[in-house]
């Protein structure tokens, strides 16, 4: 159906096109008005500076960003790539740790019910805290701020991991257990060619979702920690009130977003099989 | 005595019955199976066919009585015993050949690649799926995927084959042509094969010997029939053979009159007739289960 495609894909051009104009004709700067009133003067007509910036003012920021994506002019003054660079590496440093405890642990959960029964209450408790409460007192134990954005990451990234891989396991069909049972294969051999392969689809799923979350959070615990970051960056910019860099970033944060989403549905696309 | 290759001691299961009580679903079933026999187990639903043919594959522990296999008692699964499933139990995200591949290598671990590639697409060709070796379960239809849950069971050769219903979800076409395949490895292999059916015809077709199971709760393996029709057998020809008219009647009477009532000997062991011989045994053995049953009624 690639009429429908181009169709499809005709359509979203216009609503971006129709979205962008009317934002830009909403942001019109007033006409020039033949002279400041009383309070304009006395704001040096600094006002007209903080309305929000037009699109056009915004692509025209972008389009100098992106071709220099990776300057580095000292501590407040760095390219959105290596913002983005940080962000991304916190998020992959906390959110592979977080795989490597919940992979495991979820398997020993999934198979064995007496540790399901010993475990689940404190899963239940934890789990439901928002990462950022954990701030304060990671900051205090680890003493360094760029580990303690990573342990909020590796926090909030462990549980959606952690259940679904529980989930998977426990709820592997019996008979291809039995299937291995009557092959004479041994535990260690039974979860890496049977049980892992029939769970991948809900670890996957897991998986997918945890690196959302930690995206979500890290924007969030930047802006707590500082130093660098995309976190840091939009909240710097608003300091600064420059409001088109903050547009600018929140976009880019969503395509950075997407791009995760999009490598873990691949990944899960592949390991994904019909019944 | 000589011990036969397969003995089954005293088998019974008991369940809670979910009002505080048990329930027998059956009990005392003995039986002994010789080296490449062919068995059909028949019985009405739920009198615990497939409990017992678990029991023998060791997924499944009886409640009492025990299994005795070459003189070695049966605990737990073994590749000695290879179990084809009712639902095929392929593993999906395998490939035809790799579902092969996979038993195989369990089997004989110290073969190499090739040696074991070529041993599982021999024992596919057999069931004709030669043409499908890369094609995954979901893209297979029922009849195939139940060819290759045969084949990955008769590759690994094991001693004792356990087919629960094995074409039990399959129309009647495709039922007659992997019947006639079954016989065809079978004549070839000539495996032990303990099978649980519902078909009559299917049973008459492929046994040696055709076991009845009574009613539960409390069923027993009540008769050991004896199909006394030469082989190689062929499912367009076995209808010419007036043994297999005696035997099919026997088998519909058992089930349609007399599974209710009908017990084995004395000593728990089921009832050995022949119906082909067109001796008295099938009307006497009918009367006195009757009798049987009336005096067991009498005492309930
Ligand atoms: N977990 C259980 N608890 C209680 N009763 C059970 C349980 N599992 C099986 N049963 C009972 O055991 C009996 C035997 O079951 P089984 O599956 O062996 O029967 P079957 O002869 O194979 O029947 P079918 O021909 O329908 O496959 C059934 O009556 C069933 O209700
Ligand atoms: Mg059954």
């Amino acid at each position: 159906m690639a009429s429908l495609n181009v169709r499809a894909a005709l359509l979203s051009v216009s609503f971006l096109i129709l979205a962008l104009g009317i934002w830009e004709m909403a942001t019109q700067p007033p006409e020039a008005q033949t002279g400041m009133t009383e309070y304009e003067m006395l704001m040096g007509g600094a006002d007209q500076e903080s309305r929000v910036p037009p699109p056009s003012a915004v692509i025209k920021l972008a389009w100098a960003e992106l071709s220099d994506p990776f300057y580095d002019a000292g501590a407040n003054d760095k390219g959105i790539g290596i913002q983005l660079g940080y962000s991304v590496y916190r998020v992959l440093t906390g959110y592979l740790a977080a795989m490597a405890i919940a992979l495991p642990i979820g398997f020993l959960i999934g198979m064995s019910p007496l540790m399901y029964k010993a475990l689940n209450p404190y899963i239940q408790v934890l789990r439901p805290i928002s990462p950022l409460a954990w701030m304060p007192l990671a900051l205090f134990i680890i003493q360094d701020s760029d580990a303690s954005a990573i342990f909020v990451i590796f926090i909030c990234s462990i549980w959606p991991m952690l259940l679904n891989t529980a989930f998977g396991v426990a709820n592997v069909r019996q008979d291809w257990v039995n299937v291995a049972r009557t092959h004479e294969l041994g535990p260690l051999r039974t979860a890496i060619t049977v049980i892992l392969p029939a769970a991948a689809p809900t670890i996957l799923t897991g998986m997918r979702i945890s690196i959302g979350i930690a995206w979500l959070v890290i924007v969030a615990a930047e802006m707590l920690v500082g130093g660098t970051g995309i976190g840091y960056y939009v909240w710097n910019e608003w300091n600064n009130l420059d409001l088109a860099s903050v547009i600018f970033s929140i976009v880019m944060i969503g395509v950075v977003g997407m791009v995760l989403d999009l490598a873990l549905g691949k990944a899960q696309k592949m390991v994904e099989y019909k019944e | 005595m000589n011990k036969s290759f397969l003995e089954v001691d005293g088998l019974s299961k008991v369940y809670p019955d979910g009002q505080g009580g048990d329930l027998t679903v059956f009990e005392d079933i003995r039986f002994a199976l010789e080296k490449g026999e062919f068995v059909c187990i028949i019985g009405h639903s739920g009198c615990g066919k497939s409990t017992i043919l678990n029991v023998l594959a060791g997924l499944d522990e009886a409640s009492s009585g025990n299994v005795v296999m070459n003189g070695k008692e049966v605990k737990g699964p073994g590749l000695e015993r290879g179990v084809v499933f009712q639902n095929y139990s392929l593993l999906p995200w395998k490939t035809t050949l790799n579902n092969i591949v996979f038993a195989v290598r369990a089997r004989w671990p110290k073969w190499s690649k090739e040696q074991v590639r070529e041993h599982s697409e021999r024992y596919l060709s057999m069931v004709g799926l030669d043409h499908a070796l890369n094609r995954k379960p979901s893209q297979l239809s029922g009849g195939m995927r139940q060819r290759v849950s045969i084949a990955r069971a008769f590759a690994t050769q094991p001693e004792l084959l356990l087919l629960d219903e094995p074409f039990g979800a399959l129309d009647a076409l495709t039922r007659g042509v992997i019947q006639d395949e079954l016989v065809k490895i079978w004549e070839e292999t000539r495996q032990t094969v303990f099978m649980i059916t519902h078909d009559v015809d299917e049973a008459i077709l492929l046994s040696d010997r055709i076991f009845l199971m009574s009613n539960g709760p409390n069923a027993r393996i009540a008769e050991s029939v004896k199909v006394d029709i030469p082989h190689p057998r062929a499912r367009a020809t076995i209808f010419q053979n007036p043994a297999y008219h005696k035997t099919r009647d026997y088998l519909v009477d058992f089930l349609v009159n007399r599974s209710g009532s009908a017990l084995p000997e004395k000593d728990g062991s089921p009832k050995f007739v022949e119906p082909a011989r067109g001796d008295a045994t099938a009307a006497s053995a009918a009367t006195e289960s009757e009798a049987e049953s009336a005096a067991r009624a009498v005492n309930a």
